[in-house]
């Protein structure tokens, strides 16, 4: 058979391709500009930035701001630099993106495998948790926690997240799942395999595109999110208040080199988990919603 | 008592029952098909006797012990399922033994099982793969594998060819009643394809709205069906059904129909008994391989009889030829040999084999006992 060839596909001309070219690269540079900007002033002296040369690469490179962002800017009234907010963020995150996206897979299986009279309903209710927005729950939360005793604690923040989440995790799981043949499960069970055994076993070995959308979307939410973080964390407030602090700081000279170096930092983790595994969301996301 | 007892089973989701009182006793190494149209209940009944349905009434036994609430794990069965359900994330090997896994059975017995069964179902090659590798034939195999090795009372088959490609669907046929005749095993089997449930049955249950329509031998079910829907129902093509009238004549009763131009016609019935149906209406029912040419026509019947009618259609399909043709105003079929001339539009003189025709009553549908 002879070989197909392109010309009747894209009826394209040379004008039109380098015309769509232009297009995308000038929306790409557009975009990259933020970046770009960050990243330039973070390296230079602050005498650069405020001599008007914005846009200019540094005329001496430095890491000094760096160093200071991480560990010896003024946040609030303590010169600690974002270092232990840093590891606030990370205690909490790395806990609440676990608990919920593991509880979450677990609703997503009792929900399509185990059903039971009223799990639609069930399911219908979680569902309505992603729809309730973060400032109605404010005050609730703060007696709940208050009651709990995990008020300004790290642990009070992974237990916001994780109810927070439950409901997004669910339904991803709950949609990928539904796709999930049933027979295998009874076959599992007709081969013995108990309640866990057919989790751990069966679903969660097939589950991992799904998981690392629901990693990502936890990540990237609990990572960014600043109002929980600035109403409940008290003594232990994570990255993005800390930033917050650095940067809306009143008094004395604004380091600009140092903000940028700090938001730089702040966004450093989302981004990694993005480039680790971005490649698996879309097509995670992909599984779960064309066949559930 | 049987070896599997079905007693008195119903099933109900709510007010609606879907199986009704069903009693079927399987002996030891029979191969029970339960046949029907999708709907008809006999998915229900298998899941049921798996564990994977509750019972809504009646009792489940097997080997005497009933076991209407125990988990499906512990009743020593085991299914394959129509989509086969090979664990995708595992090799054949862990595929085939996960249930002894999960029974606890140690590792060296394990693999003496897996070489055993691998051995019977030529699949020794494949143990590595996984699922995804495999062909539907062979992942057939593989479910098959997964159900031998754990040696259980009762295999249960559901609907395990409809996924297969018509030739290869005929070669696991013979392959699964080349297993049962090596392993005497007692098998319940459902397929809604009824030249599947004649080939490889024992016994046949056909199933049409939660009723066991009729439970009996592949040549019962076909010789003598208990009412229309089993006689249309099992048999390809299937039974002709025309209206005819019961009429004496010489002292025996015939059944008096009409040919392709309206013309009456008597056909004597072998079976005495409907000298009590005289002067009333029937549905006569003959299968297309009792009308055919002379030539073609059974020499041990003692009721062979001519009738010449019109033939509307003929369907040659290599090894026979369906010839078409009206009676009673109703399309019949008959079979004739591949090589026997007859053309469209003319007049050929059948043969008839009244003795395997039966009659059914119209009002209740059911078949007059001969």
């Amino acid at each position: 058979m002879a070989a197909v060839t392109q010309d009747t596909a894209v009826s394209t001309g040379r004008i039109t391709r380098t015309f769509i070219y232009v297009v995308l690269i000038v929306f790409a540079l557009f975009y990259l500009l933020p970046l770009y900007v960050m990243g330039v002033n973070s390296v230079k002296p602050l005498a650069e930035i405020t001599g008007g040369n914005m846009m200019a690469l540094p005329q001496t490179w430095t890491i000094e701001p760096w160093l200071s962002a991480w560990s010896t800017a003024q946040i609030g009234v303590e010169p600690t630099g974002l270092k232990p907010y840093f590891l606030n963020s990370l205690l909490m995150v790395v806990p609440a993106v676990a608990i919920s996206t593991v509880v979450g897979a677990l609703n997503g299986y009792v929900l399509t495998k185990w059903r039971f009279r009223g799990d639609t309903w069930v399911f219908g209710l979680m569902l309505f948790s992603c729809f309730i927005p973060f400032q109605i729950v404010l005050i609730p939360m703060a007696v709940v926690l208050g009651k709990l005793g995990l008020a300004g604690s790290v642990p009070g923040l992974v237990l916001v997240h994780v109810v927070y989440g439950i409901g997004f995790t669910t339904l991803y799981y709950r949609n990928y799942y539904a796709a999930f043949p049933t027979e295998l499960v009874r076959a599992a069970m007709m081969d013995g395999a108990g309640f866990f055994q057919i989790f751990w076993r069966i679903m969660l070995p097939v589950s991992g595109p799904i998981t690392v959308v629901s990693v990502i979307w936890q990540f990237t939410n609990i990572w960014n999110d600043f109002l929980f973080g600035a109403s409940f964390g008290g003594t232990s407030q994570p990255m993005t208040v800390a930033l917050n602090n650095l940067v809306q700081s009143s008094t004395g000279v604004k380091e600009y080199n140092v903000h940028f170096a700090g938001a730089i930092l702040a966004a450093l983790p989302t981004l990694f988990v993005y480039i680790v595994a971005g490649r698996y969301f879309v097509r995670g996301l992909m599984a779960g919603s064309v066949k559930g | 008592m049987g070896f599997l007892d079905i007693k008195n089973v119903t099933k109900s989701y709510g007010p609606v029952e879907v199986l009704h009182r069903v009693d079927i006793a399987v002996q030891e190494g029979e191969f029970l098909v339960l046949v029907g149209p999708s709907g008809c209940g006999k998915s229900t009944l298998l899941n049921m006797i798996a564990g994977l349905e509750g019972i809504s009434g009646g009792d489940i036994a097997i080997k005497g012990r009933v076991i209407n609430g125990v988990h499906p794990s512990k009743r020593n069965i085991a299914m394959v399922f129509q989509s086969y359900a090979l664990y995708p994330n595992m090799t054949v090997g862990q595929n085939i033994t996960f249930g002894l896994e999960m029974h606890g059975t140690p590792k060296p017995e394990r693999d003496r099982a897996l070489a055993d069964v691998a051995k019977l179902l030529q699949i020794d090659h494949l143990l590595d793969r996984k699922p995804g590798q495999l062909s539907g034939g062979q992942r057939q195999r593989v479910a098959m594998g997964r159900a031998l090795v754990r040696n259980p009372d009762v295999f249960l088959f559901d609907e395990p060819l409809s996924n297969l490609d018509a030739k290869l669907r005929v070669d696991m046929r013979t392959e699964i009643k080349k297993l049962h005749q090596k392993l005497k095993t007692t098998i319940v089997y459902v397929t809604h394809d009824q030249i599947e449930a004649m080939t490889l049955s024992t016994r046949i249950a056909v199933m049409n709205k939660g009723f066991v329509q009729q439970l009996g031998t592949p040549k019962e079910i076909y010789d003598t069906p208990a009412n229309l829907f089993v006689a249309t129902f099992m048999g390809s093509p299937a039974m002709n059904i025309v209206p005819a009238t019961v009429e004496m004549q010489d002292g025996a009763p015939h059944a008096r129909i009409t040919d392709a131009e309206g013309a009456p016609r008597l056909l004597r019935f072998s079976q005495a008994n409907l000298a009590g149906w005289a002067g009333k209406d029937i549905l006569l029912g003959i299968r297309p391989e009792a009308i055919t040419d002379p030539e073609g026509a059974d020499r041990k019947s003692s009721n062979i009889q001519s009738f010449a009618n019109r033939v509307t259609v003929t369907e040659p399909a290599g090894s026979d030829t369906f010839v078409t043709m009206t009676i009673s105003g109703k399309d019949a079929i008959a079979r004739m040999r591949a090589d026997a001339t007859v053309a469209p539009g003319e007049v050929f003189d059948f043969a008839i084999n009244m003795e395997k025709a039966v009659a059914f009553d119209p009002a209740t549908e059911e078949r007059i006992p001969a």
